[in-house]
């Protein structure tokens, strides 16, 4: 998973701007412009949405994911790097279409979590919160 | 296909009309972006007729289609400390619900 970068705009949420609607806010620093090749997670959440929302799933559309994603807090919303804003996107449309339910995901995560331990691996006890 | 062919022979708006960004507030998802609210443009292109983002978004069909325009605005319009020559434009894509004439 990659670092944020925290975000320096100035967000007032008294004009009416959706927390993802920053276009002309101030910023305290020159925009980062540096791109980066996608690594394999991020390959794969890009990949699962293609599969989630094209005609043969059509589990949801990108704008559902847009919707989900520019309802988020507005410190989460800064928080989160792009490709984490859409796996929790998507996790929550998977349950809101009831393709998944979020018990069967979270008994997944704890499965994996062991697998994971049992290899030797550095887990986070961070969870994720619902929605 | 019909459905969008009727729209588009109906639509309110063609290339070269000066139009108006609405200045109103959205509800759920939007595709008019803050900065271009109320501000003033050229239509430089129809772009068709798509599903309304607003009612895709929440698994809807989405119908029906809306028409979409590309907008060109002086940047200077849109940014009062713009810096850069007075011919910069900005093009941005607009559904027509959002478009008022000049």
């Amino acid at each position: 998973m990659t670092t944020p970068k925290p975000k320096s705009n100035q967000r007032s949420t008294s004009d009416g701007r959706d927390v993802h609607d920053i276009g002309g806010l101030a910023a305290a620093a020159p925009i980062d412009r540096s791109e980066h090749e996608l690594n394999l997670y991020e390959k794969r959440v890009d990949a699962l949405m293609n599969l989630l929302s094209g005609p043969k799933r059509n589990a949801f559309k990108v704008d559902a994911l847009r919707r989900v994603i520019e309802g988020y807090a507005e410190q989460e919303y800064d928080a989160l790097p792009y490709y984490d804003k859409w796996i929790r996107a998507i996790r929550n449309l998977l349950v809101e279409q009831q393709v998944v339910s979020k018990g069967e995901i979270e008994a997944r995560i704890k499965a994996v979590r062991k697998e994971l331990e049992a290899e030797g691996a550095e887990v986070s006890a961070r969870k994720v919160p619902w929605p | 296909m019909a459905m969008k062919n009727a729209l588009l022979s109906r639509r309110r708006f063609k290339t070269g009309d000066r139009v108006r960004i609405a200045d109103r507030s959205s509800v759920g998802h939007c595709r008019t972006p803050w900065y271009t609210r109320g501000k003033t443009g050229i239509v430089t292109e129809v772009l068709g007729a798509f599903g309304d983002p607003g009612r895709l978004a929440y698994h809807k069909p989405g119908l029906p289609p809306l028409v979409l325009y590309k907008v060109r605005i002086p940047q200077g319009e849109l940014w009062a400390k713009y810096a850069g020559p007075s011919n910069d434009t900005l093009e941005v894509d607009i559904f027509e619900p959002w478009l008022e004439p000049v």
